[in-house]
Order: structure tokens, then C-alpha cells, then sequence
């Protein structure tokens, strides 16, 4: 319970942190990359190292690398759908949390990985 | 090409609650992706570390300032609060290529230096988001003016 504590707290800090320095920066698609920044993973795997390990922590960021390309093709989809129809944002970024998942699933399972 | 700015007056947009809710996000994404990997290994739970769920909170929130600021205005400002959000996402895409670089570096360092694999890996981050979206912008710039060239090129040869 203490570790989900834990979690929650350095998890909330590092990401408030990050979301703040997105909006006092300019232009907004500069801004942007703070909206990719590696923050849940900064909070996630300094746990993680200290809980269980180096190994498990690199173990984690192999695959990381199939639910960063997946975010890659989320932010094109969420972009070209508030663009191209009249979804408002909060629609558009959930229901593209589909074409995430099924991209994230798809290269872990391509490459192998545990399912 | 408009500069990169820095101004603190923007965080006065927001509203103590819109934080607040960043802070439950936060806190909650990286409880479920400690969740996750515990039930479900490491690699499922790896995923999750690039989980967009504050995403759709900050591009929310970016839509939302933009529509009030326009209404303040007298204007609609909807479509411009989605196409604000829109940028948001592209920035995010290249960001995204940021994050990838940042879980190579880190997977390959950290069972050398532990401290190194956190610095050299945010580092990493930082360096190809920035360069990505440079070029991006770069190309941008080229592609405008060129059409420009396109559209003034006629009008130019009608003159002489």
C-alpha cells in the first residue's frame, strides 16, 4: 500500500511538473513535446530500480520503445482527427487511446514479448 | 517562424482544479503502470510507460483556454480551440520520438550506471524532441515558401 502511495505522490509531482513547463512554453507545438515527456516513466522507473532491480528496470524500457512508436502514431491520429473532422479534443484524444493500444499490443507482440 | 517564447503569465490561465486533476492523472498513471507490471510482468507494464493518458488531459485543457480566451473576445473560438490542440498532438508525435530515444539509452545504460542510465537517457529525450521538431519546423518554412514562390512567380512574370 506504502509503494502505491508512493507512486501516486512521485508520479503526481513529476508529471504536474513537466505539464507546467509545457504551458509557459512557445509555440504550441513546442509545447507539445512536454506532452510526450517521459514523465510517468521518470517516476515509474525510479521505483523500479530501487524496488526490484536494473535488470527489471531495462526490462521495462525495451518495452517502452513499442508504446513510444505507438504514441508517435497517436498524436498523427489525434492531430488529423481534430483537423480534418469536427471531434472535439476530449473525444478525440480517447477514442484514439484505441489505435494505442491496438499499435502498442501489436509491436510487442511482433517483437516477441511477454502477452 | 514564430520563436521559442517562455512566459510565466500563462500558468495564471489555469484553474486550481485543472492542476489539481493533472496531479490525480499523474499519480493515477503511474499507479496503474506499477499495477500492471506487478500482475502482468514487465513488459506489459513497460508499455504503460508511454500511456498518453495525461496527454488527453493537457490537450483538453489547451482547447479549453483557447475557446475561453476567444470568447472573452467576443468570438466562437471553438475550431480554434481545436486546432490549439491539434498543434498540441503534433508536438506530441515528435515528442514521441523523444521518448523512444529516451527508452533505448536507458535500456542499454542501466545495468552499467544506474544515475547514468536517469541523466543520459533525459538527455537523449530532450535532444532528439528539440532536433525533431526543428526539422519539422525547417521543412515547414522551405515548403511555405516555395508554394509562395509558386503563387508570386506568375504574378512577377506579368509585371516585366
Amino acid at each position: 500500500m506504502t509503494e502505491y502511495v508512493l507512486r501516486f505522490m512521485v508520479g503526481g509531482v513529476v508529471v504536474s511538473a513537466f505539464a507546467m513547463l509545457g504551458d509557459m512554453l512557445r509555440p504550441k507545438s513546442f509545447a507539445g513535446l512536454f506532452g510526450a515527456a517521459p514523465s510517468v516513466a521518470l517516476a515509474t522507473l525510479g521505483i523500479a530500480v530501487h524496488r526490484y532491480g536494473a535488470d527489471y528496470a531495462a526490462q521495462q524500457t525495451w518495452a517502452m520503445t513499442a508504446g513510444a512508436i505507438a504514441l508517435a502514431v497517436y498524436g498523427f491520429v489525434v492531430c488529423q482527427l481534430l483537423i480534418r473532422t469536427r471531434l472535439r479534443a476530449a473525444a478525440a484524444t480517447f477514442l484514439s487511446l484505441a489505435v494505442w493500444l491496438v499499435v502498442a499490443f501489436g509491436l510487442l507482440i511482433l517483437a516477441g514479448g511477454q502477452t | 517562424m514564430s520563436p521559442i517564447g517562455f512566459s510565466c503569465s500563462s500558468l495564471k490561465e489555469g484553474r486550481w482544479y485543472e492542476y489539481l486533476i493533472r496531479f490525480a492523472l499523474g499519480g493515477a498513471a503511474t499507479v496503474f503502470t506499477g499495477f500492471v507490471s506487478s500482475r502482468c510482468g514487465a513488459s506489459i507494464g513497460g508499455l504503460f510507460l508511454a500511456l498518453p493518458a495525461i496527454f488527453c488531459a493537457s490537450a483538453t485543457l489547451i482547447e479549453k483556454h483557447e475557446i475561453r480566451r476567444k470568447r472573452e473576445a467576443g468570438l466562437d473560438g471553438r475550431r480554434r480551440g481545436e486546432e490549439a490542440a491539434a498543434l498540441d498532438a503534433a508536438g506530441a508525435a515528435l515528442g514521441a520520438l523523444g521518448m523512444l530515444t529516451f527508452a533505448i539509452v536507458f535500456s542499454l545504460v542501466v545495468e552499467r550506471n544506474i544515475p547514468g542510465a536517469f541523466i543520459g537517457a533525459s538527455l537523449a529525450w530532450l535532444v532528439a524532441s528539440v532536433t525533431a521538431w526543428c526539422v519539422r519546423r525547417k521543412m515547414r518554412w522551405v515548403r511555405r515558401k516555395q508554394s509562395a514562390g509558386k503563387i508570386s512567380g506568375p504574378a512577377d512574370s506579368r509585371g516585366r
